[in-house]
């Protein structure tokens, strides 16, 4: 949540600032690629870990940029995960067309679902994503011919990736296809959000009424956004899908909507990274957390959480970003 | 943003801590939901684990058990894989164990072929699970095999000859309507409706009512354990279905210690067919009640005998390798093992690695202030009815 731009700086150039790749950025996304070497067992959580962060992103998109609150996201995210599977059980094994698929399916629901959603705002947000959630839920339970149903699908069987690459134990195909997934659609989401279109979405958040004073068709953009994030949250179902060649109910129930969102809360909303930091500290702890304690770890990360949220209101990314700001206006 | 990457840097290096693989040492990853609201039977079966290993010593064949525990925190087959993934690459373990919940058992099958484990099964319990590993056994149940029994000893024991069935509209709930529709229509018995409803349905008034209508004699109920029964038992006293009039049929879970807790006399004369209770009069059953009281402050369930009988399956086939953890060694030894359980006479079926038992008929009566389960009947060396039927 940057705030307004500084006195003399044209907003042309504002918009430039804050395209432009940071070190820190650069740093980043080189670190990424430190599992591989550094903890080559762990691979599968990363590779889990980056998938959460792609769905992060995902809820990003609409709740941290363009106001929407959402406690039903895991349903683009199973639909996603449920098309990629029985892709590969009915179709073929193939990843790359399985998530294409997936998002298309994703793209198509949230598309349809986003004129009920452009509609609302606020608490009746809440109620109407919570309510499709359980839906769809309830739905692929019904389905059981289809889905499985409470035993999870079967027959999942992900061919080789690009015909070379097996999903193997250690986790290594995962990873590097999650990391690669992950990459690509970071880029495409900091495009969007630093293009006009992004700046728009930002003025609906913060005020609504006047964005359509000014002439900007709210609705239309709410549409896009709302479509964009379920394409990307179903990609991250499908990766799950695919990476695990597993699928259950639990891909599209309420816990997932909720952890979702507490990641990114806990990360920073509205910060492109915070999903990211939110869904790699979150998941570290929980496995750090659960495997000293199998029992009692949820105290832990409840004590986290609080922690996190008294004494960083903004996540931890909103934190990190006051931090650095007092530092740099000392050294001034 | 640059301290953040520092941080993980850090702590994946702090987390880096290499796995020492001893020669003496055989490793048992155990995967259950030791978190949320499958808590409680991942501790009744842990509790069954700890207590064989604390009567049997925690060295066999000359080579010491060392136990990993992961908590799966529910239904999550992406998470099971991970951890058994994690544990076969990481921690290097021999043998899996574990497994509360049928998506899990699946997912995790998946690694024990693929790397060669031995895999023990101490719950879950639908058919199909045992097919997806060849180095998996399994020590609990499927519930096919116990809605099998039900049904065709309903006809031909009892000497039913209408049925109505109610089940929970998921999984477990059509496993037992399907198995028990059909087991009750072979023996020359007629269903005479069918009704499911919501995994969380709070009140069954109307399903039940819709059952009394049809006026059927006989009803055969799942639900899984937790409060349902309860809600159930309630609602056949409030639409005035006793079970002196109507025979009401059901699967162990209904009438759990728990449950009949919950219920109180509504829950008198209900039958019931199930593999093990606590309640049990056999030598080994008696035992094996009393100690876990003494040690766990409670009664045993289905799931610590699945847990206790699991490390029985691995103790005894470790024996047999000499300490080998070979998988296809300890299955081989595992094949055709029988023993006498805590729940009576067992063996592990040598084509299909799943539980042989004697399936118990209970009704639930009243001893002192308590109800009991007693046993008035039993079938025994019950196979899974679904991979017999397979073969054929």
């Amino acid at each position: 949540m940057a705030g307004a731009a500084p006195e003399g700086v044209t907003p042309h150039q504002y918009l430039e600032n804050q395209t432009r790749w940071r070190r820190v950025e650069i740093a980043f996304w080189l670190a990424t690629l430190l599992p591989f070497v550094v903890t080559p067992t762990y691979l599968s959580l990363a590779s889990q870990i980056a998938i959460t962060a792609l769905f992060a992103l995902s809820l990003d998109l609409i709740l941290g940029y363009a106001g929407i609150v959402s406690l039903g996201h895991a349903a683009f995210f199973g639909l996603g995960a449920y098309t990629a599977g029985l892709m590969s059980k009915f179709v073929w094994g193939e990843p790359l067309t399985g998530l294409v698929a997936a998002a298309a399916i994703a793209g198509l629901v949230g598309f349809a679902t986003s004129f009920i959603i452009a509609r609302f705002r606020h608490l009746a947000l809440i109620m109407i994503t919570l309510g499709l959630g359980l839906l769809l839920h309830e739905a692929a339970n019904s389905a059981s011919w289809l889905t499985g149903g409470a035993d999870g699908l079967q027959g999942v069987d992900i061919w080789p990736l690009l015909g070379a690459f097996k999903f193997d134990l250690y986790g290594r195909t995962a990873y590097a296809y999650s990391l690669v997934v992950l990459a690509l659609m970071f880029l495409v989401a900091r495009r969007l959000i630093h293009s006009p279109f992004g700046l728009a979405l930002r003025g609906i958040r913060e005020n609504a009424v006047r964005m359509s004073a000014i002439g900007a068709p709210n609705r239309s953009h709410v549409r896009k956004v709302y479509t964009i994030s379920a394409v990307i949250a179903g990609i991250a179902g499908a990766l799950l899908a695919q990476t695990t060649e597993t699928v259950s109910l639990e891909v599209l129930s309420f816990e997932r909507s909720a952890d979702v969102l507490v990641i990114l809360i806990l990360g920073g909303a509205g910060r492109l990274y915070g999903g990211i930091l939110g869904a790699i500290i979150y998941m570290v702890a929980r496995d750090q957390f659960s495997g000293i304690n199998p029992q009692f770890w949820y105290f832990w990360i409840g004590l986290l959480l609080v922690a996190v949220v008294m004494l960083l209101p903004n996540g931890i990314l909103g934190g990190l970003a006051r931090f650095a700001e007092r530092w740099q206006g000392g050294r001034r | 943003m640059k301290r953040s990457s520092l941080w993980i840097l850090g702590t994946l290096c702090l987390f880096a801590a290499t796995s020492v693989n001893a020669q003496q040492t055989v490793k048992i990853g155990l995967i259950m939901p030791y978190s949320g609201q499958f808590a409680d039977t991942a501790t009744q079966m842990d509790n069954g684990v700890k207590l064989y290993v604390k009567e049997h010593g925690d060295t066999v064949a000359g080579k010491k058990l060392e136990f990993i525990r992961k908590d799966v925190g529910g239904i999550a087959p992406d998470v099971a894989k991970r951890l058994a993934q994690e544990l076969v690459v990481r921690d290097k373990v021999d043998i899996l164990g574990g497994f509360v919940l049928t998506p899990n058992a699946i997912a995790a099958g998946a690694v024990s072929e693929e790397a060669k484990k031995f895999m023990v099964v101490m719950n879950a319990a639908t058919s199909i699970i045992t097919l997806k590993s060849p180095y998996m056994v399994r020590t609990s149940l499927t519930l096919p095999q116990i809605a099998d029994t039900l049904g065709n000893w309903a006809v031909k024991k009892d000497g039913i000859k209408k049925c109505y069935t109610m089940v929970s509209d998921y999984g477990p709930g059509h496993d037992v309507e399907k198995a028990f529709t059909a087991a009750f229509k072979a023996a020359g018995g007629e269903i005479v409706g069918s009704v499911s409803f919501p995994v969380k349905n709070p009140d069954f008034s109307a399903f039940v009512q819709r059952a009394k209508d049809v006026n059927p004699g006989c009803i055969m109920v799942f639900v899984p354990g937790g409060t349902q029964p309860a809600a159930f038992g309630k609602a056949l006293a409030e639409r005035g279905i006793s079970p002196k009039t109507t025979k009401i049929l059901g699967t162990g879970e209904i009438t759990s210690e728990k449950a009949l807790e919950a219920m109180g006399d509504a829950a008198l004369g209900i039958i019931t067919a199930w593999h093990f209770d606590y309640a049990g009069t056999s030598q080994a059953n008696r035992e094996f009640t009393k100690t876990y009281m003494a040690e766990y402050k409670r009664n045993p369930d289905f799931f610590s005998a699945g847990g206790y009988d699991g490390m029985h399956v691995i103790y005894e086939a470790l024996k047999k390798t000499g300490g080998k953890t070979d998988a296809a060694a300890l299955v081989a030894a595992a094949k055709g093992m029988k023993w006498e359980s805590p729940r009576g006479p067992i063996s592990i079926d040598p084509e299909t690695r799943d539980i042989v038992q004697t399936v118990y008929i209970r009704r639930v009566e009243k001893k002192g202030d308590e109800l009991v389960n007693v046993v008035f009947d039993k079938v025994e060396n019950v196979k899974d009815p679904v991979k017999a039927r397979m073969k054929k």
